[in-house]
């Protein structure tokens, strides 16, 4: 019992950490090609490549960690969903070496290339909206069982309101949070042309960001009302995101602190997306698999903790060491190094 | 089309694609910053500015193939949930920990690249900075190890038992300590260094007949060439030792591999041939008594035929070939570097001949294609099996329609991929010279 909250508590605090460290990926990804395409390449590109080049083979880490988890601690998960993500998974596997290809080639190779900007920075928005069906599915109704093999019912889940609002949300969210984290990382670098524009673009998606999400709680009434009402009765997990929204909004408005103003927004997403996950439990896909039917032998639950905690104890003094010789580096940021 | 039909068979072929286009680029992620670092060691040593150049060219071409690398290699990663679900749902239960593990390894590896490649400068003790790259390295090593070690499992599965069709005992640690796990992963890495060694050798015995900077390309093939003969010495010995494992655990992968029909003692070795209806090998080389000495040392000993295995269990033919091709070019290339290297210590005037340097550019792309061949042999030679005894790639594959159209589509992105590589590499190569970056490097003004 104990172990298996265990298990999902780690992998969502991966994805968790795979949606903050992505969203800035993708989102830089996407202003910088933006930038370009608009003649405002100047202004941006610099900042974006200094804090992307030595970071974005660790955004990759945090997805694979997590898919690799999930069918370590429950490995019923792999057979329903490897199953029913053939198509759904594959295209967002295309779009991400697509993402992570052309991004080295641009950065490393031919830098300023347009098309290779182009084509990495529409495919790194595109990742968390074909990412995002994954939550849309993991709400039931588009999976049946045939011949006792689970099928994939594409039109239901093209057609559904539901997918729609996830994926916009995700797109929304992706240039939210990137936005917020640039204007800090400009600010640090003192490039307040940089700064301004940024600021300019997090103060843009804030709005559409919070409709966004109020949308996706209309609809889970629509279409799943046992996670709705555990939504519910989590309200204050809600609350509190919703102030810390409030709370991110009015420093980046008031120009100040956008350093605490990036961790608020942290604090914003954590709540709901804890909140979304708890009300989720105890399944993994309604109504096929709960955590506890599809969790793994304790044997296997058991080593894979150990080995998660022998895992940080590596990482977490290596990580430290590459953001403080990078993005806490006041020379390095300033671009004197 | 087959492909369109049967999703089992659509699943084997784009694994199949999958595997062999991310094992080019996981080699050279093992391969490469074993070779920088030897490189840079050298450089700081004898304080010689060309070895610290090479180093630094290599390291430079390197992040791009390893961004290719990391994308395929979650390509694979993920692709065996989608095509092998039942497969994934059953190994989930006993052999997930090393695939856990190997994400910490390349996570490592990751971090300390990244690290390395923005501080060629920030060091006073240039020794410092060559210590950045041992973790790169041991990541990359430690990342092969983890991945070959669930391969391992895959051809001689333990750890637990069956009981009633369910899986119990579950024991972890006791899968990832398999029989064919020490013979497995020593023959990975040792290729891996041998190939990339090669690979290097080719691309200056390459510049070398375009007649670019002599020096500089001179002491990179010499260097490369040495370190390619120690580890194809290395291959060819722990190939010796994966023929006694297999005949011991897996006789029935060495017997198709061998075209060795019948239980024999005395059995000779054949290679290559043309098989005709009675199952005889025409054309082929017999080496008398060598499979005997391949499968347990002795030239008396008995080899175990294919014969004693129903016909549903036994391993398609072609792999004969695949075995040939990988020990063909195994042996040529022993040849090839020996002939080198004792050349240049007595100054024979062949190897420095144009058709000498012709022979060493063929090496590299050769010793890629060992690599694959040595994969395929390995993969197509469990058939039916994709966990040896236990389970049917049949029983494995998934049940989604489309699986064909996947596999037109991820063809399409490895070619782009493939391509974009090759274009980007020599634009790079293009821009900035040896000589180039040499007169950088001595005016003091590094960037």
């Amino acid at each position: 019992m104990i172990l298996e909250i265990i298990g999902i508590s780690v992998l969502w605090l991966f994805l968790f950490g795979y949606i903050i460290v992505g969203s800035i990926d993708y989102g830089a990804g996407f202003f910088n090609a933006y930038s370009i395409v608009t003649g405002k390449q100047h202004i941006l590109s610099k900042i974006i490549q200094r804090y992307l080049s030595p970071v974005w083979e660790v955004t990759n880490v945090f997805f694979v960690f997590f898919f690799v988890g999930i069918v370590g601690f429950f490995p019923q998960s792999a057979y329903y969903f490897g199953t029913i993500l053939l198509i759904p998974g594959s295209l967002a596997l295309i779009l991400l070496a697509i993402r992570g290809s052309y991004y080295a080639f641009e950065s490393y190779g031919k830098q300023g290339h347009k098309g290779y900007a182009i084509m990495y920075g529409l495919s790194g928005l595109l990742i968390p909206a074909s990412l995002s069906i994954v939550l849309t599915i993991s709400e039931g109704g588009f999976v049946f069982m045939e011949d006792g093999n689970p099928v994939l019912d594409y039109s239901a889940l093209f057609f559904s309101p539901l997918t729609w609002s996830i994926v916009v949300l995700s797109i929304v969210a992706v240039l939210y949070i990137s936005a917020v984290f640039l204007t800090w990382y400009a600010n640090e670098t003192g490039d307040m042309d940089a700064t301004n524009l940024m600021r300019k673009y997090a103060l843009g998606w804030s709005i559409p960001l919070i409709i966004a999400a109020s949308g996706i709680i209309v609809e889970l009434y629509f279409h799943n009302e046992a996670h709705f009402a555990n939504l519910l009765s989590l309200w204050w997990m809600f609350a509190i995101s919703f102030v810390l929204w409030i709370l991110t909004v009015i420093l980046i408005w008031k120009r100040r602190n956008y350093g605490i103003a990036f961790w608020l927004l942290t604090g914003q997403f954590a709540f709901a997306f804890f909140g979304y996950g708890i009300a989720h439990y105890p399944y993994l896909l309604y109504p096929h698999i709960s955590i506890h039917e599809g969790f793994t032998n304790p044997a296997m639950a058991i080593s894979l903790i150990v080995v998660f905690i022998l895992g940080m104890a590596l990482l977490v003094p290596s990580l430290y060491l590459l953001l403080k010789l990078f993005l806490f580096d006041k020379n390095y940021i300033k671009g004197k190094k | 089309m087959t492909l369109f039909e049967d999703p089992a068979y659509a699943s084997r072929m784009l694994t199949l694609l999958t595997l062999s286009f991310h094992i080019i680029y996981a080699t050279i992620g093992v391969g490469v910053p074993l070779m920088i670092m030897i490189a840079q060691w050298i450089g700081i040593k004898n304080n010689d500015n060309h070895y610290l150049l090479m180093a630094r060219r290599w390291a430079k071409g390197f992040v791009v193939t390893v961004a290719v690398g990391v994308v395929t290699g979650t390509i694979i990663g993920l692709q065996l949930s989608l095509l092998w679900p039942s497969f994934m749902e059953l190994a989930g239960n006993i052999i997930a920990m090393p695939l856990f593990m190997e994400v910490f390894a390349f996570f490592f590896e990751a971090i300390f690249l990244g690290i390395y490649l923005y501080t060629w400068d920030r060091f006073d003790n240039p020794k410092k900075h060559l210590l950045l790259l041992i973790p790169v390295a041991v990541g990359g090593g430690m990342s092969a190890y983890f991945i070959t070690v669930v391969n391992s499992f895959m051809n001689s599965p333990a750890g637990f038992d069956i009981i009633g069709g369910d899986l119990v005992n579950a024991n972890p640690v006791l899968a990832m300590f398999t029989v064919s796990m020490p013979t497995k992963v020593a023959h990975v890495l040792s290729t891996a260094y041998m190939t990339i060694a090669f690979m290097f050798a080719a691309i200056a015995a390459f510049r070398l007949l375009q007649k670019k900077n002599q020096e500089y390309h001179k002491k990179s093939l010499h260097m490369a060439m040495k370190i390619g003969l120690i580890f194809a010495i290395a291959t060819a010995l722990i190939g010796d030792l994966s023929g006694k494992y297999l005949a011991e655990y897996q006789p029935e992968k060495l017997a198709a591999a061998e075209w060795h029909f019948e239980t024999s003692t005395e059995a000779p070795l054949v290679m290559w041939g043309v098989l005709d209806e009675n199952n005889e090998a025409n054309y082929a080389l017999h080496i008398p008594y060598a499979l005997s000495i391949l499968a347990h040392g002795f030239p008396s000993s008995e080899v175990t035929g294919l014969e004693e295995f129903p016909a549903e269990e036994q391993p398609p033919l072609v792999i004969h070939y695949f075995f040939d091709t990988m020990v063909t070019i195994g042996m040529f290339m022993i040849a090839l570097s020996l002939l080198y290297w004792f050349g240049m210590r007595r100054k024979w005037a062949f190897v420095e001949k144009t058709w000498y340097r012709w022979l060493i550019v063929a090496g590299g792309p050769l010793s890629f294609l060992a690599i694959e061949a040595g994969w395929w042999m390995a993969e197509v030679g469990r058939q039916p099996w994709i966990l040896r005894g236990l389970m049917t790639i049949e029983e494995a594959a998934t049940t989604s329609d489309y699986v064909g159209w996947m596999f037109v589509l991820f063809a399409i992105l490895y070619l782009i991929l493939g391509v974009g590589t090759v274009v980007v590499l020599t634009y790079m190569f293009r821009k900035n010279p040896v000589e180039k970056d040499l007169e950088r490097m001595q005016g003091g003004d590094e960037s």
